[in-house]
């Protein structure tokens, strides 16, 4: 994933010590047992170490045999425990980092507020005062005391606080760049506005409780595979509590200690010990990513997307069409097209006509001339018109939409201008019907491209078409690829007519397009895609967004939005940048694939495990079960022990992998498999016989057991 | 291992995968209440029987309508024939004047019979009258088959529906299993049975003169029509004490063969109904794949540790070697008209299916081969399984297998369209954690108290392995033996009737849960980003999931019995 470059991402790297150090005290905190109920598996190996710890003290007083190997078994079931709670304080760590960033926005301003829209007068009142559907006056350098909508004026507003984004960003009222948020500054002007939210709940409140962690609750995912691990505890329960019957009737005996460490090491305490880490990460890295979403269950829902509504324009394309075509008459060369194309346009500041200039220029070395030096008059595009062009000496040159040009000389032609006359008969017997046929031809032909077709004439004669491109984003195709390979369809939502839909849709390598979209055709849409079992995102920003954004699966609201998009969508884009969901998809996917991959790991272990502690469990009573002990551990003593610190350590050793996720790739879902159960299966199986048996020539070496 | 051995297994298979999609497409429109070749002739009766039971043949049931009618039509069996054979001594049918049976005895065979085990503490050629063995056990025996096939028809219905609250109805689904699958097949197989020499009659007991001059008992009576479902019901229950071991229920290769097919026959069928049924019969061989690698490599192991026969031979002036005239290898507790390669494929056939019939003495495999069968039905009979109970069970292990490596892939799990949440999820662990509870818990109990220690024929290891294969055979309602034991007493018949009770009942409940739960969602669509489950990496993902959470449990038990037998073998300790 890449990473963007934001002031609030720089601070944390995984092993800062400014994240480690209160980690490692979080750990001791999270001891407590109240704390401890909420993550069952640990919650149960809590309960068996201090069963094992009462015991040990038991035998230390009254004098057991083993206390060193007891006493090494002990400290390493706390380990485990403190271990599982390093590894979330660390993840809850990097939020906790990003609240305190947060609060800093969260000042005692005073607020000045107004009476009423009319009256200008003034009354200081604490922030905290303020009540929804108060009115408030802010003016250059004030904070903004909390959300709003801005019901008068325009400003320039500085919302680093929240974005991280340092340029400023314009605020208005009425459209859909109204919302402000608490806690941003005002650079210049000044504006009223409406106080949207309470205290206390104002964007910024919700932002800090988010990555702080505060409220997070288990996503449906989390719940479930709790209940997994909690169901895969209480078999191995059974498996462990029958073996001192079966044991006493081969006429033998274990001890406590040993069935505890047998315990410890069968559930599945590596996942148990990284789920939580795993989910505040998932949200973290969202964070990071400047998109904040309002709960758990919304990131978890972006992995499992099957439609994505992708507005075109910013999204797909580049806001601005290019030129990229001169398309003359028969009877017109390219060049005098471009000419009077380049003419035409040297003026006209819009980034389309700019395109003309650099295209004529590029294509036939046409060079830019200048405009009083022709003695020109520009005259510049008119909604009544729909046309602009330049009046140079005697030549009259137009372009514009091709019925309006049409229209424009043939007007010129039944009226000619009085001092144009030799022109103007000429121009009558230049205005064929075959002309006419030529360049609406050739206007369907672009229009079927995607493109736009901008007619030029010049002295009442037509010359031909500017083919005027959506510029689709670079890159773009391929991420669309990449999504259809991960089984995601991109539906472009946009308000070119079918046509033109059709063929930027093809271009850009999208699944399926909606052309002419009404916010109720959106909604519709998403209605229709969900009543097939269908998870759909889509991201907004302007009010009428609104429905789709709530009625969406995932529904990522721009942070320019309106309030009422902020508040219907279950994400916000502060970087409002609608690109993003796609990542937003690749986060969610993330978050579960670490989830199963860590699962699967987990489970895998136990083989190794088994082969680890049942020889040295039962060797004293049948010495032939020696051959299961495939490791060739060195003791029993040492093989349990081995064990159960290899089932510590792997929990620390697997917590850079929990916060920052399983690599992803956006492959199809079979190869995906394929690649993490080899990883994480397979290698699930391998890696504890290899960590075992190190870890037991260590103990050996040490003399430990 | 011969060629000959490997070309009847190899025959075995064929015939078996021969026979799915036929019976597949056969019992898919059964259950869908289509018309098929026979409906002509069994409508009616269908129609007769709703008519006078009052049953309404369109209306379907919930989970919970489903689950408690099949609770009410076991408890009602279970009590009828705990009845009749508390009263066989004053009813008909009873030439050789058979007393009652004890109560602790009625009572775990009727659970025996109703949950489909067979589980048989008892001598029935000296215990049951023919009218307990006609219309209790051989009832019984397609009843509870009935039950197990509806009950699979109930899951798949769930993966097959969408966004419905029912499940189908209990009684027209056991009605059209019986009427439709079950009898037809009895009655033509029957009568190949009694053309190939297999006893069918009322007649007292025969007493015969032998070479030898002394005098021998021959038992008589309906075999054929019990021998038929015994194996085609998955149910094990011999209607002589030898099962099919004894020449009048089994009496040469052929039907040998036959039964074998009939054991696994409707199992395998099965995961073709549910792969039409859910729309894509390649997620039915994708369960049959995972099923028959299972079963094959049982096989396999049973039959290479029995051909190389004893280690302790080796010294003695014994020839093993397999020849024209002997089938070599560990012949002990084998008939010779069977031979290695066809007890050990019925030894497999027979745990793999919770069927329990046996040709063979189990008790007499060497430990590692002894250790399959045990394995088999630890799993969870799901390897074909009972009629029904091993494909519901072998989809509660897909739903675990789906959920724990389905995420890795970055999407909600989903099988077959169905989102996998923390209900599914739970209802399958309850489900699965019966096993181990019941089968190591019972087993815990069994090898301390002196109840339980003194019917254990051996010592050592092997002792444990008889007291440890008796519970895993009845909490995985398979019915077969480690013989040694004499289970015929009062601590052995209640504990193992709870047993049987237990794992039953306490996985179906769940699994119709499921069922209920499954069918009131929408159905997601497959795209490429959904977890393929019907490729080789599905059914490689399976039998992993299977060996580590299914299997792994019983690692303990299983090294205290039979491993440590083996290893001791080996080194030239005998129990």
């Amino acid at each position: 994933m890449e990473t963007r470059d934001n002031p609030r991402s720089t601070v944390r790297s995984l092993f800062d010590p400014a994240i480690i150090l209160p980690a490692i005290g979080g750990a001791f905190r999270k001891l407590d047992p109240r704390l401890m109920v909420r993550n069952p598996v640990m919650f149960v190996v809590e309960i068996v170490s201090l069963l094992v710890t009462i015991l040990f003290l038991r035998d230390l007083i009254k004098g057991g045999a083993d206390l060193k190997f007891s006493f090494q078994i002990l400290a390493w079931l706390w380990i485990t425990l403190l271990f599982a709670n390093f590894a979330e304080a660390v993840a809850e760590g990097r939020g906790k980092a990003q609240a305190a960033t947060l609060r800093k926005a969260r000042t005692d301003a005073r607020a000045k507020r107004l009476a009423s829209p009319q009256d200008h007068r003034v009354e200081l009142v604490p922030a905290a005062a303020l009540r929804q559907g108060d009115l408030v006056f802010v003016e250059t350098g004030d904070i903004i005391p909390s959300d709003g909508e801005i019901i008068e004026g325009v400003a320039s507003v500085d919302e680093s606080a929240i974005t991280g984004e340092s340029a400023p960003v314009i605020r208005e009222s009425g459209g859909d760049r109204s919302a402000v948020t608490g806690g941003t500054r005002v650079l210049s002007d000044w504006i009223k506005v409406r106080i949207t939210a309470a205290q206390g709940s104002t964007f910024l409140d919700r932002m800090i409780a988010l990555v702080e962690g505060a409220q997070r609750q288990k996503t449906p995912n989390e719940i479930a595979l709790n209940i997994l691990l909690a169901g895969l505890s209480l078999i191995f329960v059974f498996a462990v509590a029958t073996i001192p019957s079966f044991a006493n009737y081969a006429g033998g005996e274990v001890s406590v200690i040993v069935l505890v460490a047998l315990f410890v090491t069968l559930i599945p305490t590596t996942i148990g010990a990284l789920l939580s880490a795993i989910g505040i990460a998932g949200m973290d890295r969202l964070v990071r990513f400047n998109v904040l979403a309002m709960s758990g269950r919304a990131v978890e829902a972006a992995g499992d997307v099957d439609t994505l509504l992708l507005d075109k324009t910013g999204t797909i394309t580049l806001g601005n069409r290019q030129a990229a075509e001169f398309v003359p008459l028969a009877g017109v060369t390219a060049r005098e097209l471009a000419d009077a194309a380049q003419l035409a346009s040297l003026s006209d500041e819009t980034p389309e006509g700019r395109s003309i200039v650099v295209l004529a220029k590029e294509k036939y070395g046409i060079r830019g001339r200048d405009m009083s030096e022709l003695n020109a008059k520009f005259i510049p595009f008119s909604a009544y018109t729909r046309l602009s062009g330049i009046d140079a000496g005697a030549s009259v040159i137009r372009k514009g939409a091709v019925d309006a040009v049409l229209a424009f000389v043939r007007s010129e032609a039944a009226n000619p201008p009085p001092d144009a006359e030799g022109a103007a008969v000429a121009a009558r017997s230049l205005v064929s019907e075959a002309a006419v046929h030529d360049l609406n031809a050739s206007a369907d032909r672009i229009a079927k491209l995607g493109g736009t077709p901008l007619a030029v004439a010049k002295d009442g004669r037509l010359l031909g078409v500017i083919y005027l491109k959506d510029i689709i984003k670079g890159g773009i195709r391929e991420r669309f690829g990449a999504l259809r390979q991960m089984g995601i369809r991109t539906v472009m939502i946009t308000g070119d007519n079918p046509l033109t839909a059709a063929a930027i849709a093809a271009e850009a390598g999208v699944d399926d397009f909606l052309a002419q979209a009404t916010p109720e055709a959106k909604l519709k849409l998403i209605r229709d895609e969900q009543a097939q079992g269908k998870l759909v995102a889509m991201c907004g920003d302007g009010t009428n967004d609104a429905p789709a954004l709530a009625q969406a699966d995932v529904g990522v609201a721009m942070n320019t939005g309106t309030m009422a998009a902020r508040e219907a969508g279950n994400m916000v884009d502060l970087d409002s940048d609608p690109t993003k969901l796609i990542e937003i998809v690749e986060i969610g996917k993330q978050l579960l694939m670490t989830r199963g991959a860590l699962t699967t790991f987990s489970i895998a272990n136990d083989v190794a495990k088994y082969f680890a502690i049942l020889p040295a469990m039962f060797v004293a009573f049948y010495p032939q079960l020696q051959s299961l002990n495939i490791m060739n551990l060195a003791t029993p003593q040492s093989a349990i022990l081995s064990a159960i610190i290899f089932n510590a350590l792997i929990i620390v050793a697997l917590i850079p992998l929990s916060l920052r996720g399983v690599a992803y790739r956006p492959v199809g879902a079979a190869s995906i498999l394929r690649r993490n159960l080899l990883i994480y299966g397979v290698g699930g199986l391998a890696v504890p016989f290899i960590g075992i048996k190190l870890i037991d020539l260590a103990v050996g070496a040490a003399g430990l057991a | 291992m011969t060629a000959n051995g490997f070309i009847q297994i190899a025959l075995y298979c064929v015939v078996v995968m021969l026979l799915v999609k036929p019976l597949g497409y056969y019992m898919t429109r059964v259950f869908n209440g289509e018309r098929t070749f026979l409906s002509i002739l069994l409508r009616p009766i269908e129609r007769g029987l709703y008519f006078i039971s009052g049953v309404r043949e369109k209306e379907e049931q919930s989970w919970r309508g489903y689950g408690l009618a099949m609770l009410a039509f076991s408890l009602a069996g279970f009590l009828a024939l705990y009845a009749l054979q508390r009263l066989q001594a004053v009813l008909p049918f009873n030439p050789q004047q058979l007393d009652a049976v004890a109560p602790d005895l009625a009572f775990n065979t009727s659970v025996s019979f109703v949950t489909n085990t067979n589980w048989q503490s008892y001598v029935p050629e000296t215990t049951m009258s023919y009218l307990t063995q006609m219309a209790g056990l051989t009832m019984h025996n397609f009843v509870s088959a009935a039950t197990g096939i509806a009950l699979a028809i109930a899951l798949v219905r769930g993966f097959a529906r969408r966004s419905v609250q029912t499940i189908g109805n209990f009684w027209v689904d056991m009605t059209r299993a019986v009427l439709y699958v079950l009898l037809p097949a009895s009655i033509v197989v029957g009568l190949f049975l009694v053309w190939q020499g297999v006893p069918q009659n009322l007649n007292a007991y025969v007493e015969a003169t032998t070479l030898e001059g002394a005098k021998q008992v021959i038992a008589q009576g309906p075999v054929a029509s019990q021998e038929v479902i015994k194996e085609l019901g998955t149910n094990g229950g011999g209607f002589f004490n030898a099962n099919s071991a004894h020449p009048y229920e089994n009496p040469n290769a052929l039907t040998n063969f036959v039964q074998m097919v009939l054991i696994f026959s409707i199992g395998a069928a099965l995961t073709n109904v549910f792969g039409r049924m859910v729309g894509k019969e390649r997620q039915g061989w994708a369960i049959f794949a995972v099923m028959g690698i299972l079963f094959l490599a049982g096989a396999f192991f049973v039959y290479g540790t029995e051909s190389k026969g004893n280690p302790d031979f080796a010294s003695l002036p014994i020839d093993a070697a397999a020849g024209p005239l002997q089938a070599g290898g560990n012949m002990e507790g084998k008939e010779v008209r069977f031979g290695i390669a066809n007890s050990s494929l019925f030894t497999t056939v027979t745990t793999d299916a919770s069927c329990g019939a046996v040709n063979t003495m189990h008790d007499s495999l060497l430990p590692l081969a002894g250790m399959i069968p045990m394995v088999n039905i630890m799993l969870g009979e799901i390897i074909f399984g009972g009629v029904g109970s091993g494909l519901y069970g072998m989809l509660l292990f897909a739903i675990v297998a789906v959920f724990v490596a389905g995420l890795m892939v970055g999407r909600t799990p989903e099988y077959l369209g169905k989102k996998i949440e923390a209900k599914e999820v739970k209802m399958a662990m309850l489900a699965i954690l019966i096993l181990p509870l019941s089968i190591l818990g019972f087993t815990a109990l069994a090898v301390v108290l002196p109840a339980g220690l003194s019917s254990l024929a051996n010592a050592g290891p092997h002792g444990f392995s008889e007291a440890l294969y008796a519970y895993t055979s009845a909490t995985g309602n398979n019915g077969s033996a480690f013989a040694g034991i004499s289970a015929n007493t009062p601590f052995y018949n209640t504990t193992l009737g709870l047993a049987m009770w237990i794992g039953r009942f306490l996985f179906i409940v769940p699994m119709l849960a499921i069922a209920g739960s499954l069918a009131s969602k929408k159905l997601v669509p497959a795209s490429a980003g959904t977890f393929p489950t019907d490729g080789g990496l599905f059914v490689g993902l399976l039998i992993g999931v299977i060996l580590i959470i299914g299997g792994l449990t019983f690692f303990p038990a299983l090294a205290l019995g039979p491993i440590e037998e083996h290893l001791a073998l080996r080194a030239g300790d005998l129990f």
